[in-house]
């Protein structure tokens, strides 16, 4: 087994009326493809937005590349940069073109320069076939061709792992394809991605481990082909029955 | 027919020509244009300032304990926030009226002083106090998730709200800063309540002088509408141009 990217122990969650996460221990290896899947309100996405901080855990430790994520004495800006994310409202900056946003991180965090910056950009606008749209702004954009920009966004930087939230989840049926394409190439080139989604179709053929939580625990992880075809837990078997 | 004309020529005459008296109404101009631009300024600061104390306070009170530095930030901010909320019930609560009559009679009674210093302090905290909630209301505006992209691409909480979350927040609350430039503008009519020679008080020394009401005062509602209506459009193009680019 390689290396250890993502190590999280006993990650605690406590909002006022609700334990999000209760106890969540997993470790994640450098170009894994690990789907999380689960019920609404199972915690899934309290989980990944706990990876890079997004919310703030309880209790637990998330060591990310060897950092405790948690500890206020590491820096969680410089953390950020090597983790991008996908949210499932895209959250593409409305008042700037589809260039500025891919570039702004580059240029202002990274101190790359403005040709530096684009050139990159537009490599990766190329690979998802949108460079023609580099002048656009976002609301001139489809819902899925605005997540493949969040996702080149995130790309931009040079992360080492891509955390996507609920992907898809936002896009018209016929604009799911298109994004799962991006994450499955992403997939290809052994980028380390976790990801919270409702597609079992792009668990099962994409990832290399699927974990299904469940009222902020983590009830069974295994690879796809175990996990789809012959799952143990009770809960996993009926949670499969409706969704498939 | 044509005697009212000779009559209002007459008029005219009386009120505006003879001794230079239109001289009141273009120094009183002078001074309003003054006192408006200047308190606008005063008040823009004012109002980031506090907005800005505000917002971060609501946004990241309840954040966790992040070590001393950062307990010890949270405690001045809660004073600040604290200090805001007093500032603007009572600057809101108040009459403008009464605080300019406050600033100038007891705060600068026992120094003499430029009235027009004077007046702009008034207007400017006052004004201060509406335009911290404008722009606070503009900053809230913008969803979450703007700040969390920011944030998850590696930006700091003042680096996101520079180039994220502020210049759409301006977009949004464009027009009511217009709006409360225009209300400065015609509030700056109370200054001759602490005898500044303002737009207002010159028209209504003209009319001391003439004993005729209409001409003097017609002319200096004439004179703040055309200003209104210039400022309006001024808005206009503004929100237009910034606007422009997201169709």
């Amino acid at each position: 087994m390689s290396e250890v990217i993502i190590d999280v122990k006993d990650l605690v969650v406590q909002f006022p009326t609700l334990r999000a996460l209760d106890g969540v221990s997993v470790q994640i290896s450098r170009g894994e493809v690990v789907a999380v899947i689960g019920p609404s309100g199972s915690g899934k996405s309290t989980f990944l937005r706990c990876i890079n901080q997004l919310e703030t855990p309880t209790s637990g430790h998330i060591f990310f590349e060897g950092k405790d994520v948690t500890d206020p004495k590491n820096d969680i800006n410089k953390i950020r940069q090597r983790m991008g994310m996908v949210f499932q409202q895209f959250n593409l900056f409305p008042h700037m073109t589809i260039l500025q946003n891919l570039t702004l991180a580059p240029m202002k965090l990274q101190h790359k320069s403005k040709e530096q910056a684009e050139a990159k950009a537009m490599e990766l606008l190329k690979r998802v076939g949108l460079d023609d749209r580099a002048q656009n702004y976002p609301t001139q954009l489809s819902g899925g061709q605005k997540q493949r920009i969040a996702i080149v966004r995130a790309l931009c930087m040079e992360p080492d792992v891509m955390l996507f939230d609920e992907p898809t989840s936002a896009l018209d049926p016929e604009m799911v394809g298109e994004v799962l394409e991006v994450m499955r190439d992403l997939a290809k080139e052994n980028m380390t991605m976790v990801v919270v989604t409702h597609e079992m179709g792009f668990a099962k053929e994409v990832a290399s481990r699927v974990i299904f939580m469940e009222n902020g625990h983590i009830i069974e992880e295994n690879e796809p082909k175990q996990f789809f075809e012959s799952p143990e837990n009770q809960r996993l078997k009926d949670f499969l029955n409706k969704v498939l | 027919m044509f005697l009212m004309f000779e009559s209002f020529k007459n008029d005219f005459y009386r009120n505006f020509v003879k001794n230079d008296r239109y001289i009141y109404l273009v120094k009183g101009l002078g001074v309003t244009l003054k006192v408006t631009f200047f308190a606008l300024i005063v008040g823009l600061v004012i109002g980031i300032l506090i907005a800005t104390i505000r917002s971060t306070h609501d946004t990241t009170h309840t954040t966790k304990y992040r070590g001393p530095m950062h307990h010890f930030l949270q405690i001045l901010l809660s004073i600040g926030n604290f200090l805001c909320n007093i500032y603007l019930t009572v600057i809101r609560g108040t009459p403008s009226t009464v605080q300019l009559m406050i600033i100038y009679f007891v705060i600068f009674g026992s120094v003499s002083i430029d009235k027009s210093i004077v007046a702009i302090c008034a207007f400017g905290i006052n004004s201060g106090a509406y335009v911290a909630e404008i722009i606070r209301g503009g900053i809230m505006s913008i969803d979450k998730g703007q700040f969390e992209a920011g944030r998850s691409l590696g930006f700091g909480y003042i680096s996101t709200m520079r180039y994220i979350i502020i210049p759409q927040a301006f977009k949004n609350v464009l027009p009511a800063l217009g709006n409360e430039m225009i209300v400065l503008l015609k509030e700056t009519s109370i200054a001759g309540y602490i005898a500044l020679e303002d737009l207002t008080m010159g028209a209504n020394i003209i009319r001391g002088q003439t004993y005729s009401a209409f001409m003097p005062l017609f002319a200096a509602a004439f004179i703040y509408l055309a200003i209104v209506m210039l400022l309006s459009t001024g808005v206009k193009k503004l929100e237009n141009n910034s606007r422009a680019n997201e169709r």
